[in-house]
């Protein structure tokens, strides 16, 4: 019916997610999100190549001079226990994504199966979810990670770090994702779809599943981002897994040694500058995802 | 005989899409005399309401007003400045959009709203004088005093489209463009409401231009009435013409496609499907669904022409 | 005579509660029954307020009554075992409003089509499924190599409201609920969606429910009509009847407001003065506010449905003198049942001269 901005006729194909070639001319239009994928690309080819080039063996203590400044043989120097900070990085990078990805997973798996339960159903079960996700929210998460990572009495490993963090990760999607689905329960397909015999979970898998996968994915990777500064806060703390050489250990190693003070800055530039990338490339992977999953966008399909 | 009050001459809107322009509005001519009510009826697509934003240049990208001239009491609209746009929309041509009961401001009351559109036109009046010119206004559209101070949630449907109607002829208007004002309104409200229009619109001395796609609303309420198919206006004739003398193939089956309350078994459809306007057929746009299509109509594109004293049709069956 | 679907005294009231006060009263003593001898069209008519759409949700049992039941074969809706349900679920098929929205935009329209059925079993290889989503497609005037394979926003609404037609058929339903099934469609289209409807009534025997405000096309496909004003019936019977002779003043005042394309303006008169918004919990006649002719007793109790004619009935005190009409008599103002006892009526428009509304 012809509005100011919106053509009359049929929409365009290229305004409609999930076709391969539509999505191509997405992201050309959706820089962020280019962007993000080449930043994490980039960490990624560094292990990845860096497992060949380097020795990882060097990562642990006692397998170089200490405190070298960088020089040809050690890029990124050594620190005050003899790791190759090169190796340390290597090794450590992957250790520490792992945590955020697992325990972003399991946040958003278990978030969303609760979320979509939540929504579809309605009444008391909405009601046992949100309150407890709810009330789970006022209470300092920091706090309650840090209570947990003291009361294990054994060291820590990186997988047992992801669950602890993971514990706390499904709060927020729950709340966000069953706000989606409330709205999207009561499209006429839905309807359509009951009066064609379709179960309730098939509906919440079939129906209102597909509909929400940009929601989802941005959803993950802003998880995976929290779990990732969770557990390098915890390990800063010195609350981590100790043996490991994960990015928030070496921060650790750096407080504890107080290599500020003394002048090594190599020791702490490198773990800082691949947070950092790490963060943007996620940030501006959930601002590109955030562009797809928009409602303002999803008017258009 | 009235002078022309309004006076469009070939305007043309292109939407720009990443796959190809939408021809929204091709080659639009057509003039309004004062105190004259014109209608343009058409089916989702057809461009009417892409030519009612026209006429007030509120087309926005990807839509552009790519040629075509608008004569305002012998001004072309298109060569002023925004601000000068600005001024003359209201106060010379009002609109009453499409949906506009939906978009009064849900948290102003009637009065400051219409208060508002005063002062945005530099309209300088005193507490009480708005306080007056409002009531006047909702008491020339049928509305009783209290609803000045009324919250549009408080009204009824009809009830705030005729609010709306009073906000557009606050600055007396010489031309009304109302787009669809009563789509959303029952039967009953929606007469109430045309009566309204008409009664205000006499006593402004104002022309109307009212766009619908309910042939038989609009022809109640109209001299003349436009027909518009696929961006086109393809005949404009006094009301009682066309439907007894309908000039162009399509305005006879649209006719067609009314469904009467004298008789069951009179309204059939026409067969096939509006097309893309991205994507015209060459020739005349309505050639393919055509029954009385002919070489020519494949080939060549069709321009108004006079079948008969003041009754114009683009076909090529009338020369 | 048999019921195939029944309404009684369907009071249906919403956002009740503890208080009053904010209580809708959607439907107030409703009642209307479609017999499954004879395949009818009734329609439903009224304006926004009427309690058209919750008649819709009622009878599919989407919506439970407040009062009242709503009986499918004789069996009350909300109570009947899984597998009457089942079948229930298969006979009583709707057309929803809005073609954009029923279609999931994540998948194809063959979705719409293939998801009833494999959910219940109609056919047991894909060849045969393939062949009967073609066969209904057909059916309702649509190729099917133009219209699978498409996602719903390259379809226009008149074909997407078709597919939804299309799939009603698929079931093999005794019951058709369109509800509004041509008001977002544009004029040019809306004949043959119609026709295709009034073809499923003739060729197959499908009995049709048209809920609709546009009294002009209900009653070009229908032949018995309900008209609802404010969550009561206001009027029944043969619609060539009610529309040519209103005898409910709110039929009068609506019939009086349609505009009519032709060459003559037939807007007359005034209009009514429009009603102050209503405050609920208001007893008696529902129209009594607006009515011309209303006297104090209108004002007490709503008035029952008064037969003045075999094929009408007004819910007006101006025809006490007639017969009430008992409950669950409903239908036998419809002229369907009338034809079967009596033989052709030799009314114009009746079903004995079935006519065609241009497919």
């Amino acid at each position: 019916m012809g509005e100011g901005t919106t053509p009359p006729g049929p929409i365009p194909e290229a305004a409609r997610p999930g076709k391969p070639a539509a999505a191509l001319r997405y992201v050309r239009r959706n820089p962020s999100l280019v962007v993000g994928i080449l930043l994490l690309l980039t960490l990624v080819l560094f292990v990845g190549i860096g497992h060949f080039v380097v020795d990882t063996s060097k990562s642990r203590p006692l397998s170089a001079p200490v405190l070298q400044p960088p020089s040809p043989e050690y890029p990124f120097g050594t620190d005050r226990q003899g790791r190759d900070l090169l190796a340390v990085m290597v090794a450590g990078t992957p250790l520490t994504l792992r945590i955020g990805f697992i325990a972003g997973l399991l946040g958003v798996g278990v978030g969303s199966i609760l979320a979509f339960v939540s929504a579809y159903y309605r009444g008391a079960v909405d009601t046992v979810i949100r309150g407890i996700a709810d009330i789970g929210l006022t209470v300092p998460g920091l706090l309650v990670l840090i209570i947990i990572a003291v009361s294990i009495k054994e060291g820590l490993t990186v997988d047992q770090m992801a669950i602890i963090v993971a514990s706390l990760a499904w709060l927020n999607p729950t709340r966000t994702i069953r706000a989606q689905v409330l709205s999207l329960r009561e499209r006429g397909y839905v309807e359509v779809a009951r009066l064609s015999g379709m179960s309730g979970p098939e509906i919440i898998v079939k129906e209102l599943m597909p509909n929400l996968l940009p929601y989802l994915a941005a959803t993950l990777v802003n998880a995976v981002s929290n779990a990732i500064l969770a557990s390098i806060g915890l390990e800063v703390l010195g609350l981590g897994p100790i043996e490991s050489p994960t990015l928030g250990m070496t921060l650790y190693w750096v407080n504890y040694n107080a290599a500020l003070i003394n002048g090594w800055w190599w020791w702490w530039t490198a773990p800082i500058v691949i947070i950092l990338i790490v963060f943007l490339g996620l940030f501006f992977l959930t601002v590109g995802l955030d562009e797809i999953a928009n409602p303002r966008l999803r008017r258009t399909v | 005989m009235k002078p022309d009050v309004l006076r469009v001459r070939g305007l043309q809107v292109y939407y720009h899409t990443p796959l190809g322009a939408v021809k929204a509005a091709e080659d639009i001519s057509f003039s309004l005399k004062a105190e004259e009510r014109l209608g343009l009826v058409g089916e989702s697509g057809s461009g009417k309401s892409t030519l009612a934003l026209a006429i007030l240049r509120m087309i926005k990208p990807p839509g552009r007003i790519e040629a075509g001239e608008v004569w305002l009491d012998g001004q072309n609209v298109m060569t002023l400045s925004e601000e000068e746009m600005r001024q003359v929309r209201l106060a010379r041509i009002a609109m009453i959009p499409q949906g506009s009961m939906n978009s009064l401001n849900p948290v102003m009351r009637i009065q400051a709203q219409i208060a508002d559109a005063l002062r945005d036109h530099g309209v300088r009046m005193t507490k009480r004088q708005v306080e007056e010119r409002v009531r006047d206004l909702l008491q020339s559209v049928g509305l009783k005093p209290e609803v000045a101070t009324m919250f549009p949630h408080e009204l009824s449907g009809g009830m705030k489209q005729r609010a709306c109607i009073a906000i557009a002829i606050s600055l007396r208007p010489k031309v009304i463009i109302a787009d669809e004002p009563t789509s959303a309104l029952d039967v009953v409200v929606q007469k109430q409401v045309m009566e309204t229009l008409a009664r205000v619109q006499r006593a402004l001395g104002a022309s109307v231009i009212l766009v619908g796609h309910d042939m038989g609303l609009v022809a109640q309420f109209v001299d003349r009435l436009g027909v518009m198919y696929a961006g086109k206006l393809v005949e404009v004739s006094p009301v009682r013409d066309v439907f007894t003398k309908p000039l162009h193939p399509y305005t006879t089956l649209l006719i067609a496609t009314l469904p009467s309350l004298e008789q069951k078994g009179t309204f059939a459809g026409i067969p096939g499907l509006p097309p893309l306007l991205r994507d015209l057929p060459p020739g005349c746009a309505f050639h393919p669904r055509c029954p009385y299509a002919v070489d020519r109509c494949r080939t060549e594109v069709p321009h108004l022409m006079e079948g008969r004293p003041d009754s114009w049709a683009a076909c090529h069956l009338l020369s | 005579m048999t019921t195939l679907i029944e309404a009684r005294h369907v009071t249906k009231i919403f956002g009740g509660g503890v208080f009053d006060r904010n209580a809708t009263v959607a439907l107030e003593d409703f009642s209307i029954t479609v017999d499954s001898d004879r395949p009818s069209i009734t329609a439903v008519v009224g304006e926004s307020g009427s309690g058209k759409t919750t008649v819709a949700r009622l009878l599919l049992g989407l919506v439970t009554p407040s009062r009242g039941q709503v009986l499918y074969q004789g069996q009350d809706v909300q109570t009947m075992a899984h597998a009457d349900w089942r079948a229930f679920r298969r006979d009583v098929q709707v057309i929803f409003q809005d073609p954009y929205e029923v279609y999931n935009p994540f998948y194809r329209v063959d979705h719409v089509l293939t998801t009833p059925v494999s959910k219940f079993k109609l056919a047991a290889t894909k060849a045969e499924a393939r062949a009967l989503i073609e066969d209904v497609l057909e059916a309702v005037g649509l190729r099917p190599e133009e219209t699978l394979g498409r996602f719903p926003h390259q379809l226009s609404g008149g074909q997407r409201q078709r597919v939804m037609v299309a799939r009603a058929l698929l079931l093999r339903p005794r019951l058709i609920l369109a509800d509004e099934p041509v008001s977002m469609v544009d004029a040019s289209l809306r004949a043959s969606i119609l026709g295709s409807l009034r073809k499923m009534n003739l060729e197959r025997g499908i009995s049709i429910i048209y809920i609709t405000h546009d009294l002009a096309t209900a009653y070009q496909i229908s032949e018995n009509i309900v008209v609802l004003y404010r969550g009561s019936v206001a009027e029944a019977g043969d619609v060539e009847l009610v529309v040519k002779q209103p005898q409910h003043p709110y039929t009068q005042l609506l019939i009086s407001s349609i505009p009519l394309a032709s060459a003559e303006r037939t807007w007359s008169g005034e209009s009514a003065s429009a009603p102050a918004i209503q405050a609920t919990g208001a007893t008696g006649c529902k129209f009594a506010d607006r009515c011309p002719s209303a006297t104090p007793p209108c004002l007490q109790a709503l008035p029952p449905l008064y037969q003045t004619a075999p094929h009408r009935a007004v819910a007006c005190y101006l025809y006490q003198s007639a017969p009430a009409l008992a409950t669950g008599e409903m239908v036998s103002v419809f002229t369907g049942q009338a034809t079967l006892k009596k033989g052709i009526s030799g009314q114009p428009g009746s079903p004995g001269e079935a006519q065609h509304a241009g497919v």
